[in-house]
Order: C-alpha cells, then sequence, then structure tokens
C-alpha cells in the first residue's frame, strides 16, 4: 500500500483533534491570561459540553441535526452561566488568589464530576452526528462531520481573535491582561471583564464538547485527557499567551496522533505530563516564548 | 590616614530590556564612612544599591567587596560576606514578634549551617537579638508581633535585622521615609551609633539627613554618577544644582 | 537543652496518652479507623512540614505516600525482606524522590509549583499504571502471608491482630510528632516560617532559602514516606489507588481543615474528615462532593482551619 493515504488519514485525524483541542487549550489559556489564575475543573466543562449534547440528543425531537444546532446553542449558554455563577460564589470571594483559586477549582471539578455521575450514570452514552455525508478521496472515504468540526473551530478561533484585538471588549481584555490596577483606575469595569472571560473560557471548552461526542462517547469522566492536553498545551505555548496556544495546540494535536500509533495511551500520557512539568522548571515561558528577563 | 576601600565598582551596568537603569558606573566607599546616594527618582539608586546586594544580577561589570570579587555570588551569600541591606519598602515578617525576627538574622550569623549543631545555643541567638532590639530603641518592645508595631517602629526594626547581621557595610535604601521629625531625629542617632563599628551607604531623598550624616555623596542621574563629593562641594556643584537640587527646590 | 513552647508540648504529651488510652474505650471498628487515622494523619504532618510551615502547595505528594507504599511493599513482596527493612526501603524511597523533585520543582513557585508536582505525581502514577506486571497496577498486589508479622528486638507483633496495629500506628505516630516538635519548633522551624512570611527577607538575611526548601521539602516527603510504607505493610496489600490525584487532595484538605502551620492541626483535620468520609461511604458513592464542597467551603471561611482559628483567637502558643 501507498504512504500517502495513510498520511492524509493521519493528518486529518490530527487536525480533527487539534481543533478540538485548540478551543478548549484557548479557553484555559485565556483565563490564565486576563486572570492569572489556572482553572483546574476546566475539563468538567468540557465533559458537561458533551452530556448537554446527549441530553438535547434525548429531549428534542427531529432530525439530528436539529437537537445538534440546539447542543452547540445551549451547552455554551448552560456552562458559562455555571463558570458565572462559580466565579461570583467562590472566585470573587477569594481574590483570585492563585494558590486558592486551584484548590477550590480541584473542589469545583469534584462537585461537578460526582453531580454528573449521579444524574447521568456511570455508562458512556453515544450521539448521533447531526448529518452524514462522506467525502470520497481516492483511497477511502472520510467524515464529512469531521471536517465540519475543524470549519466551526476556524471560525470561533478566527471571530475570537478578531474580537480581542479589534472591539471595546478585547481591548478591556488586553487592559486588564496588562495592568490589572492601572485598569481599573481608567474605568474599565475588571470584575465584569474577569466574570466574563470566566464564562467565555468555559463555553470554549464546552462547545469542544459538544462537537467532540458524535465521535467519541460522552462520559462523566472524559474531562481528564483535555484537561490534561490542554495543560500542554497552553504550558508548551508560553502561559498566556493567545499565539502561542494556538500554535502549540495544532502542534500538539497532530503529533498526539502519530504518537498512540508509536506508544501506548499510557506512555503517551506520561510522557506529556512530564513535558508540562519540565518546561515549566526549566523553560517557564513556554517553548516557543521568548527568553525572560 | 590609612583608608581602605571597602567596596569598589567597575563599569558596573544593569539594563532591562533598552532602559539602561545603571550605565558603566565606578563607585568607591572606603571603610568606616557615611555616604550617601541621592538623585532624582528613575536615576537607578535602587537598582544600583541592588546591584551590589546581588538580588539584581548585573549586565556587565564588577564588584569588589573586602578584596574579593563577588560579581558572580549569589544574595545570600554576599550577605554572609558582610553586606546587609534594609528594603525600601518595609520588609519584615508580619505574624513574628519582634525578638523572633531579629532572631532569624541572628540566627544566620551565629549558626550559618541549616543542619549542624553547634555550641550556640538559643538563648544566646534571643540574647544577641535582644541587644540589637536595644540599640535601635525597640528594647522595650520584644515580643510584640512585628505587623502591629507602628510604621516607624517597623522601620526601626528593619535596621535592627540589619545590624543584627553584624555587617562590614549596611546599605539603608530610603530609610525615614515616612517617618516623623522626631522619628528621624531618633534615626539619624541610630545610624551614627552604628556607624562606630560599620560603613553605611544610604539612598536618602531628605536633603537634611544626607548634609547632617554623610562624609560623602554620590549624586546619580539616569544611571550614572553625576557628581562626587563632600556635602559642601555637592551642594555647590552646578550641574547636580541643575540637575536634581534645582529641580526639587 | 531548653525546650521551647512547653505548653505545645505537654498538649502533645497528653495528646499521646490520650490516644493510647483511647483503644481501651472503642469498639473494634473504631479502632481500626483510628488506626487508619493516625498513620494518614502521620502523612498529613508531612504534608504539613511543607504547606503549613514553609508555605508551599504541593498537589502531588501522593507521589511520596506512594514511594512509601511501593518502596516498601515491593521489597518485601519481591525480595521477602523483613518488614522493618521494608519499612525503612520505603522511607528511603520517599526521600529519595523527594529530594530529587524537591531540586526541580522548588525551580518554580506558587501557581507553577502547585502544577509541576501534580505533573511530576501524575507521571509516577502513570508509570505505576505502565509497569503493572511488576507493580499490580490497579489489581494491586497483596503480601504473602510471610510478611503478615515480625520480631524485633525479640518482640514478635502480628500484623494481623487489631491491638498490635493499633499500638504500631500509635509508636510511629508519637515518634513523629515528637520528632516534628523538635523540628518545627526550634530555630529551623522558624527559618522555614521566615520562608513562608518572606522569602526575599529571609535571604537578604543571608539564607540560601533553596536550601531550606529543599530541606522542607525532603522531611515532608519522606514523613508521607513513613506514613505510606506502615499502611502498605500494615494492611498487607499495595496498589495504584495509593498514588492517585485523591490522595494528594486528602492531605491538603485534612491540613487545611485541621489547620496548616499548627502541629497537632492535621491530627484533627485527619480525624474529622476521615470519619465524616467513612459515614459518608455508607449513605453515597459519590462522597467526592463533599471532598469538593469542602475544599471550597474551608478555602472561602475558613482558611486558618481549626486550631489556626483557635490559634489566632486565644491559644498563641498553638503552632
Amino acid at each position: 500500500m501507498d504512504i500517502v493515504p495513510y498520511l492524509l488519514l493521519a493528518t486529518l485525524e490530527g487536525l480533527v483533534q487539534a481543533s478540538v483541542l485548540m478551543l478548549t487549550a484557548l479557553g484555559l489559556s485565556l483565563v490564565f491570561g486576563v486572570m492569572r489564575v489556572v482553572n483546574v475543573s476546566h475539563g468538567e466543562f468540557f465533559m458537561l459540553g458533551a452530556v448537554a449534547a446527549w441530553v438535547c440528543a434525548n429531549l428534542i425531537p427531529g432530525p439530528p441535526y436539529v437537537p445538534f444546532i440546539a447542543a452547540l446553542l445551549i451547552a455554551p449558554v448552560f456552562v458559562g452561566a455555571l463558570a458565572w455563577a462559580a466565579d461570583w460564589a467562590i472566585l470573587k470571594r477569594i481574590n483570585y488568589n492563585p494558590e486558592a483559586t486551584i484548590v477550590s477549582t480541584i473542589g469545583l471539578m469534584y462537585i461537578i464530576q460526582q453531580m454528573t455521575l449521579i444524574t447521568f450514570g456511570p455508562d458512556a452514552q453515544a450521539v448521533e452526528a447531526p448529518f452524514y455525508h462522506t467525502v470520497r478521496f481516492p483511497w477511502f472515504g472520510y467524515s464529512g462531520y469531521k471536517f465540519f468540526i475543524i470549519a466551526v473551530a476556524i471560525v470561533l478561533v478566527g471571530g475570537l481573535l478578531y474580537l480581542l484585538r479589534h472591539s471595546k471588549v478585547g481591548l478591556y481584555m488586553r487592559a486588564t491582561q496588562f495592568d490589572k490596577e492601572t485598569a481599573q483606575n481608567f474605568g474599565i469595569p475588571v470584575t465584569k471583564v474577569y466574570s466574563g472571560v470566566f464564562a467565555v473560557g468555559a463555553m470554549l471548552a464546552a462547545i469542544g464538547g459538544v462537537l467532540v461526542v458524535p465521535s467519541q462517547q460522552a462520559h462523566y469522566l472524559m474531562g481528564h485527557d483535555p484537561l490534561l492536553l490542554s495543560f500542554v498545551v497552553v504550558i508548551v505555548g508560553g502561559l498566556g499567551s493567545i499565539p502561542g496556544t494556538i500554535a502549540a495546540a495544532i502542534l500538539i494535536g497532530m503529533s498526539d496522533g502519530l504518537l498512540s500509533v508509536f506508544f501506548s495511551p499510557t506512555l503517551a500520557k506520561i510522557f506529556s505530563t512530564l513535558l508540562v512539568a519540565l518546561v515549566l522548571v526549566f523553560r517557564p515561558q513556554g517553548l516557543f516564548g521568548k527568553a525572560g528577563r | 590616614m590609612a583608608e581602605v576601600v571597602l567596596l569598589k565598582t567597575k563599569g558596573l551596568t544593569r539594563h532591562f530590556g533598552g532602559l539602561k537603569a545603571v550605565e558603566n558606573v565606578d563607585f568607591q566607599i572606603k571603610e568606616g564612612e557615611i555616604r550617601a546616594i541621592i538623585g532624582p527618582n528613575g536615576a537607578g539608586k535602587s537598582t544600583f544599591v541592588n546591584l551590589l546586594s546581588g538580588r539584581i544580577k548585573s549586565t556587565s561589570g564588577s564588584v569588589e567587596f573586602a578584596g574579593e570579587d563577588i560579581s558572580r555570588m549569589p544574595a545570600h551569600k554576599r550577605v554572609r560576606k558582610g553586606i546587609a541591606y534594609t528594603f525600601q519598602i518595609t520588609n519584615i515578617y508580619g505574624s513574628m514578634s519582634v525578638l523572633e525576627n531579629i532572631c532569624v538574622a541572628v540566627h544566620n550569623r551565629l549558626r550559618p549551617s541549616l543542619l549542624s549543631r553547634n555550641h550556640v545555643s538559643e538563648d544566646d541567638i534571643e540574647a544577641e537579638a535582644a541587644e540589637a532590639a536595644k540599640t535601635v530603641g525597640l528594647g522595650d518592645r520584644l515580643e510584640e508581633v512585628a505587623g502591629t508595631l507602628a510604621y516607624g517602629h517597623q522601620r526601626l526594626l528593619e535596621v535592627a535585622m540589619g545590624l543584627a547581621l553584624q555587617p562590614k557595610l549596611l546599605i539603608l535604601d530610603e530609610p525615614t521615609q515616612g517617618l516623623s521629625d522626631s522619628e528621624i531625629a531618633n534615626f539619624k542617632e541610630v545610624v551614627r551609633e552604628v556607624n562606630k563599628t560599620t560603613t553605611v551607604l544610604l539612598i536618602e531623598h531628605n536633603m537634611d539627613v544626607v548634609m547632617t550624616l554623610a562624609e560623602q555623596i554620590t549624586v546619580m542621574e539616569r544611571g550614572t554618577v553625576l557628581a562626587e563629593g563632600t556635602p559642601d562641594a555637592i551642594m555647590n556643584n552646578a550641574a547636580v544644582q541643575a540637575a536634581y537640587l534645582g529641580a526639587s527646590a | 537543652m531548653s525546650i521551647h513552647n512547653k505548653k505545645l508540648f505537654l498538649l502533645c504529651l497528653a495528646t499521646l496518652a490520650g490516644l493510647f488510652v483511647l483503644q481501651f474505650l472503642l469498639s473494634d471498628y473504631l479502632v481500626l479507623a483510628f488506626t487508619r487515622i493516625l498513620i494518614l494523619a502521620v502523612f498529613a504532618m508531612g504534608y504539613n512540614v511543607l504547606m503549613g510551615y514553609t508555605g508551599l502547595v504541593s498537589l502531588g505528594h501522593a507521589m511520596f505516600f506512594g514511594a512509601g507504599v511501593y518502596g516498601a511493599g515491593l521489597s518485601s513482596y519481591y525480595l521477602g525482606v523483613s518488614l522493618p527493612v521494608a519499612f525503612l526501603a520505603g522511607i528511603l524511597a520517599a526521600i529519595a524522590l523527594s529530594f530529587l523533585i524537591g531540586l526541580l520543582a522548588l525551580r518554580t513557585q506558587t501557581v507553577s509549583f502547585m502544577i509541576v508536582t501534580l505533573m511530576f505525581s501524575q507521571a509516577a502514577f502513570l508509570l505505576i499504571l505502565y509497569f503493572s506486571e511488576f507493580t499490580g497496577g490497579d489489581q494491586g498486589l497483596t503480601l504473602p502471608t510471610s510478611a503478615r508479622s515480625f520480631s524485633l528486638f525479640g518482640l514478635e507483633v502480628d500484623m494481623t491482630s487489631d491491638v498490635a496495629r493499633y499500638n504500631l500506628a500509635l509508636t510511629v505516630f508519637g515518634v513523629v510528632l515528637l520528632g516534628l516538635f523538635a523540628f518545627t519548633q526550634g530555630p529551623v522551624g522558624r527559618l522555614l516560617v521566615a520562608v513562608r512570611e518572606n522569602e526575599d527577607r529571609t535571604r537578604m538575611l543571608g539564607f540560601d532559602t533553596y536550601a531550606i526548601k529543599l530541606l522542607a521539602f525532603t522531611v515532608s516527603g519522606g514523613i508521607s514516606g513513613v506514613a505510606g510504607a506502615l499502611y502498605g505493610l500494615m494492611f498487607g496489600y499495595i496498589g495504584s489507588a495509593f498514588a492517585e490525584f485523591k490522595i494528594s487532595i486528602e492531605a491538603l484538605l485534612f491540613t487545611l481543615v485541621g489547620g496548616p502551620g499548627t502541629l497537632l492541626g492535621p491530627l484533627v483535620g485527619t480525624g474529622l474528615m476521615t470519619l465524616l468520609i467513612d459515614r459518608l461511604s455508607g449513605v453515597t458513592t459519590a462522597y467526592l462532593i463533599v471532598i469538593g464542597a469542602l475544599l471550597i467551603v474551608v478555602t472561602l471561611w475558613f482558611p486558618t482551619g481549626i486550631l489556626g482559628t483557635l490559634r489566632d483567637r486565644w491559644l498563641p502558643w498553638l503552632k
């Protein structure tokens, strides 16, 4: 057999994975970049997105694309509201202290996970893809839905970048990221920016969860791997750097597919965790970042 | 008079990105001196003394202390060589008592190794710490929690911690900032007392303190040394008047 | 040598005496529960050296507990060494690992430090799973009956006896408690607190703060290993669950509840939490919700814990 079809397939799979990862990691990166806090419950927001898609598929009648589109709208709104509430009830009250935030989002992670277990159950649940269309290549056919995932990710990330660079909200966010006190003095509603950023970060993860559920299954523990991979992406790309995060997401999403061909998943995870730790120890500015002062 | 150079810098430089915070400074201080460094805000005074104490690493140039090149030495080793530094912003252990604060400093001198057990007991450490507290006038506040002290007393505690190290060179970064007139008068006495055994280098904005205490003054501007001399000479230096005294008067 | 903080010293002795008497008052079930509490309290006390006294929040202490479990368990299982030797092997493994991880992790601070310790610990956990043919993986290994008793200095100890286990746990707990009293209430303890309160200041008083933190890290990891080794050998079972993320979180929670930076806080926190979790596990499988909620509640309203609050309000010597 020719090597070309194999490479093409691996590239496509890598791109799909990179797209979802880009959305999820961007949420984590945005929160860290602007608020300087690490949200350990980020993976649970991803999982909630997937579970919401399953709930929609079961409650909303009609052809599969109807509940899917509904999920794409409802899941981020629901998860965003949840994140906003968590910000209001917890993070704001501990004044976004970085260490206390990690501890309390670990608590949030357990709560979301176990509540999902109680209501949704321990079994993995499949969701039908919104449409079946096969893109034909000379060697094989490929799911059109996966191209759709890539397209949605590109549109969302593009839109987000545009907003960050060109809108007033984006200006507020950049100003807050640069210097919280000064931003406050200029009349920027920093607390609102924080709540908004935390909610948007969670929404991005939720959309990632909705997109992934037709090709994976929804399960209450499915948030672990996206959280770990997002950590890898955000830290390799340089903490808080949006372009670095996007570049790292593509690199890691693409290579993860290839790595899993050669190594067992456990070994790949050992490699990822050690990579995060060692990058933080030896190159805290990230692999792509400029050398620090 | 046999004058021994205690500290000497050659071409000492520190850049932050494009900003030349300290540029090519040659500086000397003699043993037993009280030296003041003055200059407008942003002249690089704090960065300069931080280069001496080792809190900031130099971009280039050398620092020599008591005849030894210490340019590459980490901060804590420089302290052990005899360079003590007191912070510009009061920097004490808020939840510890006054005595415990000073004990940490004495501990370093009397029992430098972390794990070895030598014969210095806690009682010896506490006795010396109490002594240092007395020197700055905090002798009757040993058990008070440092964080609850009045600001002026916190500054004195800061000095006491520096003293407890029995340094060869005591660097005071804007020690009288925020003190009342009577506290400043007391502070001047403390520095004179300290100077009997220690060389003092202070960054100071209060010209009255500078003129009464300093034997030599170094004027910095934009990261370089603008002038150096006795208080009288500095007062009469045209360049200094133009750059600094004139501007703030 | 004079003893600093005599009140605390007397309270420690009274606590040990009380714990000794307890075994005659409690039901068999509770004696077993308190055996586990004593061992886990040793773990939390080790954690507290780093988190409470030195101010470094680790999210990876499961790896040091696990190093104790596996260092002891594997040397007993494969090499057939006697239990005291296996116990020492577990402690040494934990000390070596914590020294090594400390060297690396202490180059980072606050959030990075938390993530680095978490990642190293996850890597260690995954390594246990990856080499499951050797380690037993998540199924674990049960130690042979030959490893269920030992004799030391002419004393025969049977690890299947509840009374023997309780008193062994209490002995180890007592040694660690008094050792930590000396360590934390003396000059070295003052340096740990100095680093926690103001690291830059401590450096400018001439201390190599990296070395102080490394000492605290190694002692902390070593004591966690003591607890792990004891747990594995005492109950004759080793498994990857001992190195899970949840184990690190339990140490954190027990310490937070009891009072970080207080000598007896971890015992109080471990006791309350373990009894609560045991009670809840009967009611619902989702007891992790309670752990999660408590993490948030303690962070929000109770950051100094039970003994920390007592210390700040009424008993300044309780540290």
